[in-house]
């Protein structure tokens, strides 16, 4: 696996904190920091982030493999803890939160979907979206949900009845299905072809734009970066650089 | 319904057979657990029914002749409710289908209405006209045995005269429950019957016009029987009282309360077992489940479940198998009590035996599975809840493998690589591996058991009928007679041989502790009916003092050179000091020996004979009958041959059944854990077999790892299945010891061959299972998936 184009710019990494603009930020990081003990080796994955991600912008962190970006990216999500540093969604504070308020957190704030897709494969795409559709508290019916993603002829099908393209989409109707504020995405063209990979794009887009959920997709592959607002790139657990897209190329022009 | 339950069913539904599989074990023992419970509640509740509805009496006495005041006075003492007195006499009896005579109980009816205490419940019939001495009311299982019905005829040897009885009724009684007469180990209906006759002409029969020389007893609630013993005995001691005894030791209700102390202890032990194996293989099975699904939990987790949801989820799939196997279990508990109580009803006589089925037993049977089930998805739920999302969205790293002492032993035989990837295999989960091989000896052990008993309680049939019983023939007299009456029978046709016999009625006495027996006279050095040791082999009397039975010198704390005293119950009623001689590890009774001449002595009596035991010509067989059934003294005959005969019809009864469950169950177990095993490895090993056989591996190679793995595990499990099932035969021997028999272990090499063959033929069918699977890898599907 081979690491993106290196970022063009070395801004600091504090002159990318506060650079929003009028609207709200939804995350607000401070000085977050990780560090895994494996065995006897301290593997330092987030080396002092600080990162403020607005309402409703599409933002894309770019980084190669073992960047810190999943690291990231799983904090922001309450799938894990920083070692320190301050992680803040609107009011709350997620560091340092114990299990059940991290997972009121996901169940009502934010949707994933993974580069594995990760569907439960015994359930149909409807059932999959049902899963959160039962537990979120303003759903919409699982079947809008594959709407939005075009799947609405593929309901009653199972994972394995589906291609790597539908899968993911199944995933992406599953993680808006609970009207997240958030939505994170990690790697969701990872495992996908150009064309393929391109439909799921679309599908993201579509959220964001008819939702208004803020979106952060990471990804290594630098040609994806252009249909985002803002891009952000990480390495060695590092913020190392923003670009502000003034304008979103349109999907049917990125090609990797 | 929940996607998170459909979930659930699906992946249940997916894993059917290995579900099934665990189901069964966990069948089994819910099955035994409900049989067990439920037989044991029927039984006892009949048990009680039936003792309030015949009034069942507290304690019993039997006396020489007492006249009917002496029964007032006994109603009269403390603690006691009501007093029964009766007639009770041994005869033997003529019954047209029987060559050789039956032993009968010839058993008073009160002059007026029906008796107060041990109340006869008419099956059919009436009850008998109290001045008529040819009625009578037969035992309901002894008219059975004969086909004999109301209006047909049974001879009774009344004092040397045949009297014809009519039966005008049949019946039962609680004092009759299981009834067996002396010295045998089974009860014989056909040569063993109770009759109920009018009061009158019995008594006058019998010398007893004014008086009886049977008194039962009820006492009043809360009432403990020892002091009422102790009082009834000193007033029955002028009258030849033959010592008291409380209700735990009339024969009928000691059988009664032993079959279901002991059902209660099984009813326990071999379920638990079962459902150990049953928790062992859904924590294998469950734990195997999280590993596989650690991605979809961490997806589960990352949409905000939380671990209560997911651990419950996978609670719910033990619980799901757990209620299946219940289930099962449940419906196979109901038809096997069913059958259990059909066997108790041919040894049993209860008029209507209640199959009872509580709402406690069921609910016991549930909770005991639910806690199998939980017992058993603990370790697989905390795997689960453990799992950390983000890192369980990352493969699983590769399993950590390392040189193991037995990998050692594989490099010094210069193992293939196959082979080294077995033993790399089994060493890695050392505890499961370690598991398994216990499931496996347990299924083995349970087949060792099994045929073990089998073996053993065979040999205690050849160790009475072949080195003990030697006699063909043993004849009692109704009571004490000269050692003339005993040579007499040797001029009966077709008698060849001769021991006399000479039983007294005693009670042994040591501090605190006594018994009542009957102390047997026996010739020093007997050649029919002999005394075995279980080491020593067949032991003389000694010239002086007691030999006791290891069983008796137990209830009574006393060892050889100890001295008992011994309180005669007949004659003159002495009271002797005796030495206890030596103590005899028998398998059968809890008797106390002495040599004949040395008892006479000690008694002051000359050649004082209560019996004999004859060996006899086969062809003189009729003849020899019929002259007993004639002589006036003789009150029981008892015949070795209906002994085997009827020791024979219990075995094929009973044994046959037994087997088949035995090799059921083990079966059930044996599979369960191999297939269960084969699964797993099948499953966390797909990958690596299918690389293998992209690697030019064939299928037969590749058979051969998962299938050696298999059967080094079953190679361990048998020979521990060995010693834990001699273990299993050795506690069983042990629970099983009554005071009626001892069942040798017997060391038989066949039971080791059947609990093998057993066991290896359910791995051969599980690898033939799991070898269909493994031709079926779809090596590009395998490969493409992420592990």
């Amino acid at each position: 696996m081979s690491a993106g184009p290196a970022p063009g710019s070395s801004q600091p990494a504090d002159a990318v904190a506060g650079s929003g603009g009028a609207a709200p930020p939804v995350f607000r990081v401070r000085d977050l920091r990780k560090v895994y003990e494996m065995g006897e080796v301290q593997v330092h994955a987030l080396r002092g982030v600080d990162l403020e991600i607005l309402a409703g912008e599409m933002l894309v962190l770019l980084g190669p493999s073992g960047s810190g970006k999943s690291t990231l990216l799983n904090i922001l999500g309450g799938l894990d803890l920083p070692t320190s540093g301050s992680v803040e969604y609107g009011e709350r504070r997620l560091d340092g939160a114990d299990e059940a308020l991290l997972t009121r957190f996901r169940r009502e704030h934010v949707g994933f979907v993974f580069q594995f897709y990760n569907l439960i494969p015994s359930l149909t795409a409807r059932e999959n979206v049902a899963l959160v559709t039962e537990i979120a508290r303003y759903p919409m019916r699982p079947e809008e949900a594959l709407t939005m993603v075009r799947l609405q002829d593929r309901l009653d099908h199972f994972p394995s009845q589906l291609s790597g393209g539908e899968q993911q989409r199944v995933a992406i109707a599953r993680a808006i299905a609970k009207r997240p504020q958030v939505l994170l995405c990690d790697e969701p063209t990872g495992a996908l072809d150009v064309e393929t990979g391109i439909v799921v794009l679309e599908a993201l887009e579509r959220v964001n734009r008819e939702l208004g959920t803020a979106t952060v997709v990471i990804t290594h592959n630098a040609a994806i970066a252009d249909f985002a607002d803002r891009v952000l790139s990480m390495a060695n657990g590092e913020l190392v650089g923003e670009r502000r897209n003034e304008t979103r190329r349109p999907l049917s022009e990125i090609h990797w | 319904m929940r996607a998170l339950q459909r979930k659930l069913l699906r992946d249940l539904w997916a894993q059917r057979s290995q579900v099934l599989a665990i189901a069964a074990v966990v069948a089994t023992g819910i099955c035994l657990l409900f049989a067990a419970r439920s037989t044991f509640g029927s039984l006892q509740h009949t048990q009680d029914e039936y003792y309030e509805q015949g009034r069942f009496a507290d304690v019993f006495a039997s006396i020489k002749r007492a006249p009917w005041w002496v029964a007032e006075r006994a109603a009269e003492l403390d603690g006691v409710a009501q007093a029964q007195a009766r007639v009770v006499v041994a005869v033997n009896l003529d019954v047209a289908d029987m060559e050789e005579p039956s032993r009968g109980l010839l058993i008073s009816l009160p002059d007026r209405g029906e008796p107060v205490l041990n109340r006869v419940l008419l099956d059919s019939g009436r009850w008998v006209d109290p001045l008529r001495d040819d009625e009578a009311i037969l035992s309901l299982k002894f008219a059975e045995a004969h086909g004999l019905e109301v209006g047909d005829h049974v001879v009774a040897v009344i004092n040397g005269r045949r009297k014809r009885l009519e039966a005008v009724g049949i019946g039962q009684s609680p004092e009759y429950v299981y009834a067996i007469s002396g010295g045998d180990l089974f009860p014989d209906p056909r040569r063993f019957g109770v009759l109920w006759m009018a009061r009158r002409p019995l008594a006058s029969a019998f010398d007893m016009e004014g008086g009886f020389n049977d008194l039962s007893l009820r006492l009043l609630p809360d009432v403990q029987p020892q002091g009422v013993i102790a009082e009834l005995d000193r007033l029955l001691e002028p009258y030849g009282g033959l010592g008291a005894i409380p209700r735990s030791q009339q024969t009928s209700h000691w059988y009664l309360t032993n079959e279901l102390t002991q059902l209660e202890s099984t009813g326990y032990v071999v379920p638990l077992l079962f459902l150990t194996v049953a928790a062992f293989l859904l924590n294998v099975v469950l734990v195997r489940l999280v590993a596989a699904q650690r991605e979809q939990i961490a997806a589960l987790k990352a949409l905000g479940y939380s671990n209560r949801a997911i651990g419950l989820h996978y609670v719910q799939w033990g619980l799901g198998v757990s209620a299946l196997g219940a289930a099962l279990g449940l419906l196979g508990g109901i038809w096997m009590s069913r059958s259990w109580l059909a066997t108790y009803e041919t040894y049993f006589s209860f008029p209507r035996l209640i199959h009872q089925m509580s709402w406690n037993d069921f609910a016991q049977a549930a909770g005991v599975s639910v806690v199998a089930s939980m017992v058993g998805a603990l370790g697989a739920v905390r795997a689960a809840v453990r799992l950390a999302p983000a890192e369980a969205m990352r493969p699983a790293p590769p399993a950590t493998y390392r040189q193991t002492a037995l990998e050692r032993l594989a490099e010094w035989l210069q193992a293939s690589v196959a082979w080294r990837i077995i033993l790399r295999n089994l060493a890695r989960r050392p505890v499961r591996s370690l598991l398994s091989v216990v499931g496996i000896a347990f299924a083995g052990a349970t087949l060792v058991l099994g045929s073990s008993l089998v073996s053993s309680i065979t040999e205690l049939a050849a160790v009475l009928f072949d080195r003990m019983q030697r006699q063909d023939v043993m004849v009692t007299f109704n009571e004490p007679a000269s050692s003339s009456s005993a040579f007499e029978l040797t001029s009966l046709p077709g008698v060849r041989s001769m021991e006399p016999i000479r039983t007294v009625p005693a009670r042994l006495r040591s501090g605190a502790r006594s018994r009542q027996v009957g102390v047997l006279g026996m010739v020093a050095d007997p050649r029919l009916w002999r005394v075995l040791d279980s080491e020593r082999g067949a032991v003389a009397m000694p010239a002086e003092g007691l030999m006791l039975s290891s069983m008796l010198a137990e209830i009574l704390g006393v060892r050889a050179g100890d001295r008992v005293e011994m309180e005669v119950l007949e004659g003159r009623r002495p009271v002797l000091g005796v030495d206890v001689a030596s103590v005899v590890d028998d398998y059968v009774g809890a008797s106390a020996y002495m040599e004949i001449e040395a008892l006479r002595r000690l008694l002051g009596e000359q050649g004082t004979t209560s019996g004999a035991v004859l060996t006899i010509d086969p062809l003189a067989e009729s003849e020899l009958y019929a002259a007993l059934k004639r002589t006036p003294r003789v009150a029981g005959v008892a015949l070795r041959s209906a002994t085997i005969e009827n020791f024979e019809t219990f075995l094929s009864d009973n044994i046959g059944s037994m087997m088949f469950a035995n090799l059921l169950f083990a079966f059930v177990i044996a599979f369960g854990v191999i297939y269960n095993t084969a699964r797993i490895s099948l499953a966390e090993r797909a990958r690596e077999l299918a690389s293998l056989r992209v690697l030019g591996f064939r299928r037969s190679e590749i058979s051969g790892i998962l299938l050696g793995e298999l059967g080094l595990l079953t190679a361990a499990g048998i020979p521990l299945g060995f010693g834990l099932g001699v273990l299993f035969v050795l506690w069983a021997v042990r629970a099983f010891e009554t005071e009626l028999y001892r069942i040798p272990y017997v060391f038989d090499t066949r039971t080791f061959v059947i609990s093998a063959v057993a066991v290896v033929g359910s791995m051969v069918v599980s690898a033939l299972v799991v070898r269909r699977r493994l031709h079926e890898l779809d090596l590009v599907a395998v490969l493409k998936s992420r592990e």
